[in-house]
C-alpha cells in the first residue's frame, strides 16, 4: 500500500506511460525481484536442455573417442573384450517404432474421425475419455500386461498363424517366442495411440465448419465430406501428430524392455527377440563393469536424446504451422 | 477441388453409398479396436490384482523366495518419499515458470521457454534419469533417494508449468487491473490475487503431474535404484512401487508375480481416480 500511485504500477498497466519522464519513475524492488526470479526459473528450463546434452555428451566422450564411427556401424557388444557398437539397438529402435506407427496411424486417424465427424456428442465424450485413459496407465503396468497376457497370446495363436499364412516372407519366419519385436511394436502402438488420436482430433476440430457444409451442399456423402473437406486440410497436422507419436515410441522404455526379449542381434524376423536403445540402457546400467561399458550406454542415451530432440522439434513446428492454416 | 467434386458426383450413386458405408464401418471399428486393449489391461489388472491385494501388502516387507505372503510396504513408503522430494523440487519451479509464461511471456523469450518446456516434456524419461545419474549419482558415488526425487521433479516441471500457464490465462485481466488500480505492486497482484484466485484448479493440475510421476519407472532405475528393506535415509537407495513391480514381474517366481499384479492394481486405481477427479473439476471450471 505504501506505493500508492507510484509510476511503476502504472507502467505495468499501460505501456504508453513508458514515455513519461524518467525522473518520476520509482523502482519497485519487490517487483523487480519477483519478475527476475520468475524469469530465472523459466530460463532454467532452457538451461536444463543444454545441460542434458552437455553432461551426457561429456560422459559418453570416451566411447565416441575410442570407437569413432564404428560406434554406430558395428554390431559388436562384447563387455569382455570391451567392444561396443550400437547398430543392433538402433535397428531395434527404428523397426519397433516403425511397426508401432504402422499399426497406430490408421487406427488413430480412424478414431479421431469417428469422434469428431460421426459419433453423437455423448458417445464421443465417453469414447474420447476412454482412449485418453490409455495414456494414463503407467508404462510398467503395460509391461506387466505384455509379459503375462500379450506375449503368451502372440506365442500360442497370432505368431503360428502369421507363420502359416505369410511364412514365405522372412519377416514372419522362425520359432514363435512371444516376446520379441512384434510384441514390442504392438505394445508401443497401444501406448502412442492416445497421443496421435487426440492430436489429430484437435487438428480436425480446427477445420472450419463452413468447409464441411460446402461439401454437404454439393451432395457429398459422409465419407466424401471427411475425405475432401476434413482430411485434405489436415494433412500437415496429421503428419505432426504421427511424428510426435514416433518421438514417444522411440524413447519408451519399461514396457518395451519387458516384452522385447533383450538380445543384441539384428534379425529380420519380427518374432525374434531384439533390443532398443532405451531397453539396453535400462537392462545393463547395473552390469556395466568397466568405464567404457558405461560410457557406451550413456553414448546410446546421448544419441537417443539427439534423435528425440530433433524429431519433437520438427513435429511441433509442423503442428504449429498446421494450426495457423 | 471443384473438378474433383464433379468427378465423384458423376460416378454411380450406389457405389458411392457403398464406399461411404464401408468406410463408416471401418472408422467405428477403429474406435472399438482402441478400447479393447484398455479393457483387456484394466480387466487383467482387476482380476489378477484385486485378489492378491490384502492387508499384509500394505504392512509387510517382501518375503524371501519360497515363502508366500509378504507385501510392498517399503516400496509404498519409498514412492511417497520420492514423489514428495520431486514435488518440493518440481512444483515451485514449474509454477514459477508457468507464471512467467502467462504474466510476462508474450515476447520471443516466452516463445522459446514454451518450446523448451514442450521439448523437455517429450524427452524420454529414461534420458532424464541418465542425466541425473551423470550429475548426482556419479558425483555422490551412490544411488540415493535425493537423486530419484530430482529425476521425478524434472519430469514434473514441464507439465506443471504448462498447466499453470493455461489456468492463469483463464483469470480475466480486469482482476489484475483492479489490483493494480488499488496501488498494489505487481508481485502482490500476481501472488495474492491471481494465483490465489485459481489455486483450486492449479492444485488439481499438480495432482495430475504427481500421478504421472508416481507411475514412472525408467528414471528411478539408476537414480533411486531399489532396496529390499526399509530406508529412511535420503542419501541411500530407496525402493519404489513401479521399480518393485518391474523387479517382481521379470522374476521367475509365481508368488512375486501375484505381488506385482497387486502393486499394478494399486498404481492403476490411484492414477485413474486422480484422472477422473481432475476431469470433473476441469469440467466444472469450464461451465463457470
Amino acid at each position: 500500500m505504501e506505493s500508492q500511485f507510484n509510476s511503476s504500477t502504472i507502467v505495468a498497466t499501460s505501456p504508453d506511460s513508458l514515455k513519461a519522464p524518467k525522473k518520476r519513475r520509482e523502482v519497485h524492488y519487490g517487483d523487480r525481484l519477483f519478475a527476475g526470479s520468475l524469469k530465472a526459473s523459466a530460463l532454467g528450463l532452457v538451461v536444463v536442455l543444454g545441460a542434458i546434452a552437455f553432461f551426457l555428451g561429456n560422459r559418453a566422450w570416451p566411447a565416441f573417442q575410442k570407437f569413432g564411427m564404428s560406434f554406430v556401424s558395428s554390431q559388436a557388444w562384447d563387455p569382455v573384450q570391451e567392444l561396443f557398437g550400437a547398430l543392433p539397438v538402433v535397428y531395434g529402435t527404428l523397426v519397433s517404432s516403425f511397426l508401432a506407427i504402422l499399426i497406430a496411424t490408421p487406427l488413430s486417424i480412424g478414431i479421431a474421425l469417428f469422434l469428431t465427424e460421426m459419433a453423437p456428442r455423448r458417445v464421443s465424450q465417453v469414447v474420447g475419455f476412454l482412449v485418453e485413459m490409455l495414456a494414463a496407465i503407467p508404462s510398467v503396468v503395460y509391461g506387466l500386461w505384455g509379459i503375462f497376457v500379450l506375449a503368451p497370446w502372440l506365442r500360442t495363436s497370432v505368431e503360428p498363424l502369421l507363420g502359416q499364412v505369410l511364412g514365405f516372407l522372412p519377416l514372419f519366419q522362425g520359432p514363435p517366442y512371444g516376446v520379441g519385436m512384434l510384441a514390442a511394436g504392438i505394445i508401443l502402438a497401444i501406448m502412442i495411440l492416445p497421443t496421435v488420436s487426440s492430436l489429430s482430433r484437435e487438428v480436425f476440430k480446427s477445420i472450419p465448419q463452413a468447409q464441411r457444409e460446402a461439401a454437404i451442399a454439393l451432395g457429398a456423402t459422409r465419407w466424401e465430406v471427411m475425405r475432401l473437406a476434413v482430411l485434405k486440410g489436415a494433412k500437415s497436422g496429421i503428419v505432426g501428430a504421427v511424428i510426435l507419436g514416433l518421438g514417444r515410441a522411440l524413447g519408451e522404455t519399461m514396457a518395451v524392455t519387458m516384452v522385447i526379449g533383450n538380445r543384441h542381434e539384428i534379425s529380420l524376423s519380427l518374432f525374434a527377440p531384439a533390443s532398443t536403445m532405451a531397453s539396453i540402457i535400462a537392462n545393463e546400467y547395473n552390469e556395466a563393469s568397466s568405464d567404457i561399458h558405461m560410457a557406451s550406454l550413456v553414448g546410446i542415451g546421448f544419441l537417443l536424446f539427439m534423435v528425440t530432440f530433433s524429431i519433437n522439434s520438427i513435429a511441433r513446428l509442423l503442428l504449429m504451422r498446421g494450426g495457423k492454416n | 477441388m471443384r473438378r474433383r467434386f464433379s468427378d465423384t458426383a458423376f460416378r454411380g450413386y450406389g457405389r458411392r453409398k457403398l464406399v461411404n458405408f464401408v468406410m463408416c464401418c471401418l472408422l467405428s471399428l477403429a474406435a472399438l479396436g482402441a478400447i479393447i486393449p484398455l479393457f483387456s489391461v484394466f480387466g487383467y489388472v482387476l482380476s489378477q490384482g484385486m485378489p492378491a491385494l490384502n492387508l499384509s501388502f500394505f504392512t509387510e516387507l517382501p518375503k524371501p523366495v519360497g515363502e508366500s505372503g509378504g507385501g510392498m510396504a517399503h516400496s509404498l513408503l519409498g514412492t511417497c518419499v520420492l514423489v514428495f522430494l520431486g514435488s518440493i523440487f518440481g512444483i515451485p519451479w514449474g509454477i514459477a515458470t508457468g507464471m512467467y509464461l502467462s504474466e510476462y511471456g508474450r515476447g520471443r523469450l516466452g516463445g522459446a521457454v514454451r518450446f523448451s518446456a514442450d521439448l523437455l516434456g517429450s524427452i524420454p524419461s529414461i534420458i532424464l534419469g541418465l542425466f541425473v545419474y551423470t550429475l548426482v549419482v556419479v558425483t555422490m558415488k551412490r544411488f540415493s533417494a535425493v537423486a530419484g526425487g530430482l529425476a521425478l521433479g524434472l519430469i514434473m516441471v514441464p507439465t506443471v508449468a504448462r498447466s499453470t500457464e493455461e489456468l492463469l490465462k483463464l483469470v480475466p485481466s480486469h482482476i489484475r487491473e483492479a489490483g493494480l488500480a488499488l496501488g498494489l505492486p505487481r508481485w502482490k497482484v500476481s501472488l495474492r490475487i491471481v494465483l490465489k484466485g485459481i489455486r483450486g484448479p492449479i492444485t488439481t493440475g499438480l495432482m495430475l503431474a504427481i500421478a504421472r510421476a508416481a507411475g514412472e519407472t525408467a528414471p528411478l532405475l539408476f537414480t533411486a535404484f531399489n532396496n529390499r528393506f526399509w530406508s529412511f535415509e535420503l542419501d541411500q537407495p530407496i525402493s519404489s512401487l513401479p521399480v518393485q513391480i518391474y523387479t517382481f514381474a521379470i522374476s521367475p517366481y509365481e508368488e512375486w508375480h501375484r505381488q506385482a499384479w497387486a502393486g499394478a492394481f494399486l498404481l492403476v486405481s490411484v492414477v485413474f481416480s486422480l484422472n477422473l477427479f481432475t476431469r470433473v473439476v476441469f469440467r466444472q471450471l469450464r461451465k463457470d
